[in-house]
């Protein structure tokens, strides 16, 4: 084995790139479950908005309509979701294993044609001097609009919920439906808009997969990062810095284990290929362990004013 | 505008009924899909419905294709169900198939080239453990740590797969195989191989097994005390604390059960249809499952119904492709639209539609 090929500037700097969809995707479901509202079928919108990203980003030649057109098939989807959970009262369990099973057939059947094919990809921030910093260079100032984008959106999406009054109304009606209507506030509309928000992100994260980290469409591509974002946001503690925080750490374990395999470590590549899945599952369990802390108080359930 | 009204009680009409509207609006609007995609919808829905059964050129072949398939979607299912019935979700149902069989491959390839039938019930039994003890880390997970047995349910099935890619090209590998991965074929092995029990009729072992847990979850659920404690802990959470019905207990009830019968049904499918351990072998009947266990009303009886209609719809699928050229995944979103469709019309069986009065000024 040769550790020696495996830089530590390259290696946080890939690092960033493997965890944007991830964290992405986790924001979104983040703002959904702060609105009260569990959406299990992120891995459904992810690859729906993997595909649309490079169909649309294929025969529009660009990538920035591919991320939009993501953008909108993530929240089409999750419309889905919305009027079910929403206006017909299903399950929020049942509904968003429905949405993902429902996700990882339409992406199958529209992604058919685009296998194989090669998508125009996002150039790289022209950052002039800044990229030519040794290490921190490479490390902060060689990606792609997308990580910058997402950085920001950790950072509104933090500002939005602590600072403004829209995310204090979305709050008030994760914590308690019946206290936010009887305020007169809109419980249905807050959350369609935040499911509508957080399929939006979901599709987001799914098309950098396809546009920029692999590039390329394979069937089943997101391989349950849905599923690690659902995690990482019970990791987080439903709190937007430490989504990025979790986002990160599960890319860095990502990353790692990839480098281990092509530096040809003694360790068993199913375990290492594993590896992603098992720290997740760690992490919860430590993360149970100390009790969940900030959880709101009416997540999955289903509202309906009477009368 | 319409308003939702909530009913005194739950409709017991519409509890049935709401599959079969389903089942037809999935038909419209998958018949729809089929138009988009350049197929006659109505040709289409036909080769997946009907001439699986009754088309003389393809019933010979398809009709006891319709047990193979359904017989471990039921085995799953009926499992999956009690837990969903009693508020414990096992999504992981695929990573407990796939381990079941990889356990009552091993534990049958132990005795290899022994020929005695004597090792197929020991078979069956190590993928029951196999699949058992792979859902007991979500559970036990759960009950000690406070750990949500969805995401952890669902890691384990990613963390299956790699596990069943390691074991076809390394400790199951077949050694007369040329180097090629994949294990031994069972099913050419009559020790362990799972024969018809009926010839012709696709009836196997599986298929068996499935009827007598559809009868077993039935007592079980409807008949004997502990099925009563289940459901009321689904229903009833803090009711059930009081009754003296502790959460971990359940918990661990639905996982085993669940694990138990998903190993199961891994082993039987392996020994039988599969044939071998392959990396492929993971057929997605774990997830599938999940929709049959809701299009059942998370009922046995209904699940056994449920089970044969999807089977048929796979089947269909099948034959769709090959004659109309449909791809695979069409018939996959067909499913998922299936379930969607259900859980919509559900809302009319705990709801009644009133047109929205005026409200006075």
């Amino acid at each position: 084995m040769d550790l020696a090929t495996i830089q530590p500037a390259i290696l946080i700097a890939s690092l960033m790139v493997s965890s944007t969809p991830i964290l992405l995707a986790a924001l979104g479901e983040m703002v959904v479950e702060r609105a009260g509202v569990l959406n299990l079928g992120v891995e459904g919108m992810m690859i729906t908005g993997a595909v649309s990203g490079f169909a649309v980003a294929i025969n529009s030649g660009s990538p920035a309509l591919g991320f939009l057109g993501a953008a909108a098939a993530g929240a089409a989807l999750s419309l889905a979701f919305a009027v079910l959970t929403q206006f017909l009262l299903s399950n929020h369990v049942a509904t968003g294993l429905a949405l993902t099973l429902a996700g990882l057939g339409l992406s199958a059947l529209v992604g058919k044609p685009y296998e194989g094919m090669k998508a125009p990809t996002l150039p790289k921030l022209d950052l002039g001097p800044l990229a030519e910093i040794p290490f921190l260079g490479r490390v902060l100032f060689s990606h792609d609009v997308m990580v910058y984008a997402s950085l920001a959106l950790v950072a509104a999406v933090w500002a939005v919920l602590r600072f403004t009054r829209a995310g204090l109304i979305l709050r008030a009606v994760g914590e308690s439906a019946e206290a936010a209507h009887a305020l007169g506030y809109d419980v249905v509309r807050v959350r369609v808009l935040a499911i509508l928000f957080g399929g939006a992100l979901a599709g987001l994260g799914g098309a950098y997969i396809s546009l920029v980290r692999v590039p390329q469409w394979t069937e089943g591509m997101t391989a349950g990062a849905g599923w690690i974002a659902l995690a990482i946001v019970v990791f987080a503690s439903w709190r937007a810095g430490w989504v990025l925080v979790g986002a990160y750490l599960f890319g860095g374990v990502t990353v790692l284990q990839l480098n281990l395999q092509a530096a040809g470590a003694a360790v068993p590549v199913a375990l290492l290929s594993a590896a992603p899945y098992l720290v997740t599952i760690l992490v919860l369990v430590i993360i149970s362990a100390r009790g969940l802390q900030g959880a709101p108080a009416a997540l999955g359930r289903s509202f309906h004013a009477s009368g | 505008m319409i308003a939702l009204e909530k009913r005194p009680e739950p409709s017991r009409l519409w509890r049935a009924a709401t599959p079969l509207v389903a089942v037809a609006l999935t038909m419209l609007a998958g018949g729809a899909m089929f138009a988009a995609l350049g197929a006659d919808p109505v040709a289409a829905i036909r080769v997946i419905f009907w001439d699986p059964l009754f088309d003389p050129s393809f019933a010979a072949y398809a009709r006891p294709q319709l047990l193979v398939k359904a017989g471990p979607l039921i085995l799953i299912a009926v499992g999956l169900a009690i837990g969903f019935r009693s508020g414990v979700w096992n999504i992981g149902a695929e990573g407990q198939y796939i381990m079941g069989a990889i356990c009552g491959a091993a534990a049958a390839l132990a005795f290899y080239p022994a020929e005695t039938r004597a090792i197929f019930p020991l078979a069956v039994l190590a993928g029951a453990a196999g699949g058992l003890a792979w859902a007991m880390i979500p559970a036990l997970l759960k009950v000690r740590f406070g750990t949500n047995e969805i995401l952890v349910s669902l890691m384990l099935v990613y963390v299956a797969e790699s596990v069943l890619a390691s074991v076809s090209s390394g400790l199951l590998q077949n050694p007369d195989g040329m180097g090629f991965p994949g294990s031994r074929n069972l099913a050419q092995w009559d020790a362990v191989a799972n024969r018809e029990l009926v010839a012709g009729t696709g009836m196997h072992w599986g298929v068996g097994a499935a009827f007598v847990a559809v009868i077993a979850a039935y007592i079980l659920m409807s008949r004997h005390i502990l099925g009563f404690q289940l459901r009321l802990s689904g229903a009833a959470p803090r009711a059930a604390r009081f009754a003296g019905v502790t959460p971990g207990r359940v918990a661990l009830t639905c996982f085993a059960i669940s694990g138990a019968l998903a190993g199961m049904a891994g082993f039987f499918e392996v020994a039988g249809p599969a044939g071998q351990i392959s990396i492929d072998f993971g057929s997605f009947y774990g997830f599938t499952a999940i929709i049959v266990a809701f299009l059942g009303r998370l009922h046995p009886v209904g699940i056994l119904l449920a089970g044969l209609l999807m089977a048929l719809t796979y089947i269909g699928g099948e034959l769709a492709q090959l004659t109309l050229g449909l791809p695979a995944a069409a018939i996959q979103l067909f499913q998922g639209m299936l379930l969607f469709f259900l859980l919509a019309t559900d809302v009319l069986v705990n709801y009644r539609l009133r047109p929205r009065r005026r409200e006075a000024a």
